[in-house]
């Protein structure tokens, strides 16, 4: 089976002042996969990722991602992406039916469709009890899941997730990898970080960056072979700092 | 007892943080509070550390009472809390140098306790907080909350959000704190930290599940736990589910970890069942009971 390539980076690089951040990175996400984005906190990730998502220039360097250019039409991939981070996901002092309707308007859908889709999406959640509690009531872990499906609201060929999972419970971050599975099943592309080495083997293929650098790209499988190692963890770690 | 946590009770207007909350913290010791977000540990550490009282019980840390005695108790604690709490426009010395200037030392004067952490961070003295990376930011948070020489550390989940290799420096850290003689208070969603500590309180939704060492609390739990792997994951999780004997399935890193409800299961009937839907490369062996897999059948 031949894989279609949906998001392609070459030589991606990011300055500031003196300092390189990205150091000309190169790798392919295909269709439909789960590609992990690991690496150590202040190893680029964040800054490689604003890169994809068109919310910060390369200084050089080229990334194509959905079929558009990061560089010249960065208002098409934001369309065509959906982004969900850790810090920042929805609005605390609105409704989880406020939220959707604020969200769908943003990315530009009609209101019966966002009528629809709220509806919908609340159902698919089970969170009818609570459709117009304020989200800051909500647990993080129901956050998280909420944030997921706005981010999905435009059915973008690719989500984005940054650290989806920190601090929520094991049940709950289970529930959320099979919302993942599920998406990636229906074609949807995932690009994912997270610091869970658990999550990176629910990954289809996994990069570890190091100082700007991507160290290694591969299957959990090979690269736990190529590091001859039982775990994702002590892949992370050998890699990360050298540490045995 | 070098903390002492009888009966204590929280709630924000209709939200009950913390039901009936009691444990005890002994001298030397490093103890763990493991549990979700909104579990109540944060409401917790308020209480100890004097910054939130709570509407029903007593704590005493280092035989002061949280209330009566709170200014000893300020002086003799380090607290970290989870959010950044720095200035973020100090350089990493100014705003050590303003952590040592309020409890009326000098950072020459307790150097010794924080050096093995602060020449990690030294090369970026000057270097603003708010400007240095996720690690960085949870080293010089621990030093200025060491700078006073505390007998009692409480860090609330010093390791969210930082990367494996940072969060196993920092254990490291803690483990060398804890030699000194601090008694350390710590709280984190990561169950493989749990256990690193001596002892361990799983905690959710505001109440105590259990208490207990590490050890003891995995050798107590007694079902069977097996590791399984096919050739296609997502619908090995789904068949699992529909096995008619399964009391538990989940993704467990590379295997998915299945409890069965009958005492006398037997694997070959599974592998058959799982042949059956189109499984290959079938795996179905003893898994090793981990914090994570008994915290999820509390």
């Amino acid at each position: 089976m031949k894989k279609e390539t949906i998001i392609q980076v070459e030589n991606l690089t990011k300055k500031f002042g003196d300092f390189t951040a990205v150091k000309g990175i190169t790798f392919d996400v295909y269709k439909g996969e789960i590609f992990g984005f690991l690496g150590a906190n202040g190893a680029g990730k964040t800054t490689a990722m604003k890169m994809l998502i068109g919310i910060s220039n390369p200084t050089s360097g080229k990334a194509n991602v959905a079929g558009f250019d990061v560089l010249t039409q960065r208002e098409i991939v934001k369309k065509s992406i959906g982004y969900m981070s850790q810090k920042f996901s929805l609005y605390d002092d609105l409704t989880i039916n406020e939220n959707i309707t604020f969200f769908g308007g943003i990315y530009g859908l009609t209101r019966k469709l966002i009528k629809e889709k709220t509806i919908q999406l609340v159902q698919e959640l089970e969170m009818q009890d609570v459709a117009d509690n304020l989200v800051g009531s909500l647990p993080l872990g129901w956050k998280q899941k909420l944030s997921f499906s706005v981010a999905l609201l435009h059915e973008p060929k690719i989500v984005f997730l940054d650290e989806p999972t920190g601090g929520v419970d094991p049940i709950t971050r289970r529930q959320f990898w099979e919302m993942i599975y599920t998406q990636a099943y229906k074609g949807t592309t995932i690009f994912v970080t997270t610091h869970y080495m658990d999550e990176a083997e629910y990954c289809d293929r996994v990069s570890i960056m190091v100082d700007g650098v991507i160290e290694a790209l591969d299957t959990p499988k090979k690269l736990k072979e190529q590091f001859k190692v039982d775990s994702m963890n002590d892949v992370f770690l050998k890699l990360a700092r050298n540490i045995e | 007892m070098s903390i002492s946590v009888q009966n204590i009770s929280k709630s924000y207007k209709s939200i009950q943080a913390i039901d009936d909350v009691s444990f005890e913290v002994n001298e030397g010791e490093l103890f763990g509070l493991i549990g979700p977000d909104g579990a109540g540990k944060t409401t917790i550490f308020r209480i100890l550390t004097t910054l939130l009282i709570a509407n029903e019980g007593n704590a005493k840390v280092l035989e002061y009472d949280v209330k009566q005695d709170y200014k000893a108790i300020r002086n003799s604690v380090g607290y970290m809390p989870g959010k950044f709490s720095l200035y973020q426009d100090l350089t990493v010395e100014e705003n050590l140098t303003f952590f040592a200037t309020i409890f009326g030392t000098t950072i020459e004067e307790n150097y010794d306790l924080i050096e093995d952490i602060y020449v990690q961070i030294e090369p970026f003295k000057k270097r603003r907080a708010g400007a240095l990376s996720g690690g960085m930011k949870q080293k010089l948070a621990l030093c200025c909350a060491l700078i006073h020489a505390p007998k009692v550390l409480f860090l609330d989940e010093p390791t969210t959000g930082v990367d494996p290799v940072s969060r196993k420096e920092f254990w490291q850290m803690l483990k060398r704190l804890q030699q000194k003689g601090i008694i350390i208070l710590v709280s984190t969603p990561y169950m493989d930290e749990a256990a690193l500590c001596d002892r361990i309180a799983l905690i959710q939704k505001g109440k105590i599940l259990k208490i207990d060492s590490p050890s003891n609390i995995i050798s107590k739990y007694d079902k069977t736990i097996y590791d399984i792997q096919s050739n296609n994951t997502h619908g090995l999780i789904h068949d699992l589910k529909n096995y008619s004997s399964n009391y538990s399935v989940y993704a467990f890193g590379e295997f998915i970890h299945y409890i069965d409800k009958n005492p006398d299961f037997n694997s070959n009937d599974l592998k058959k069942y799982l042949e059956n839907k189109g499984h290959a490369e079938i795996i179905i062996k003893n898994a090793t009971t981990t914090i994570e897999d008994v915290f999820m059948d509390l």
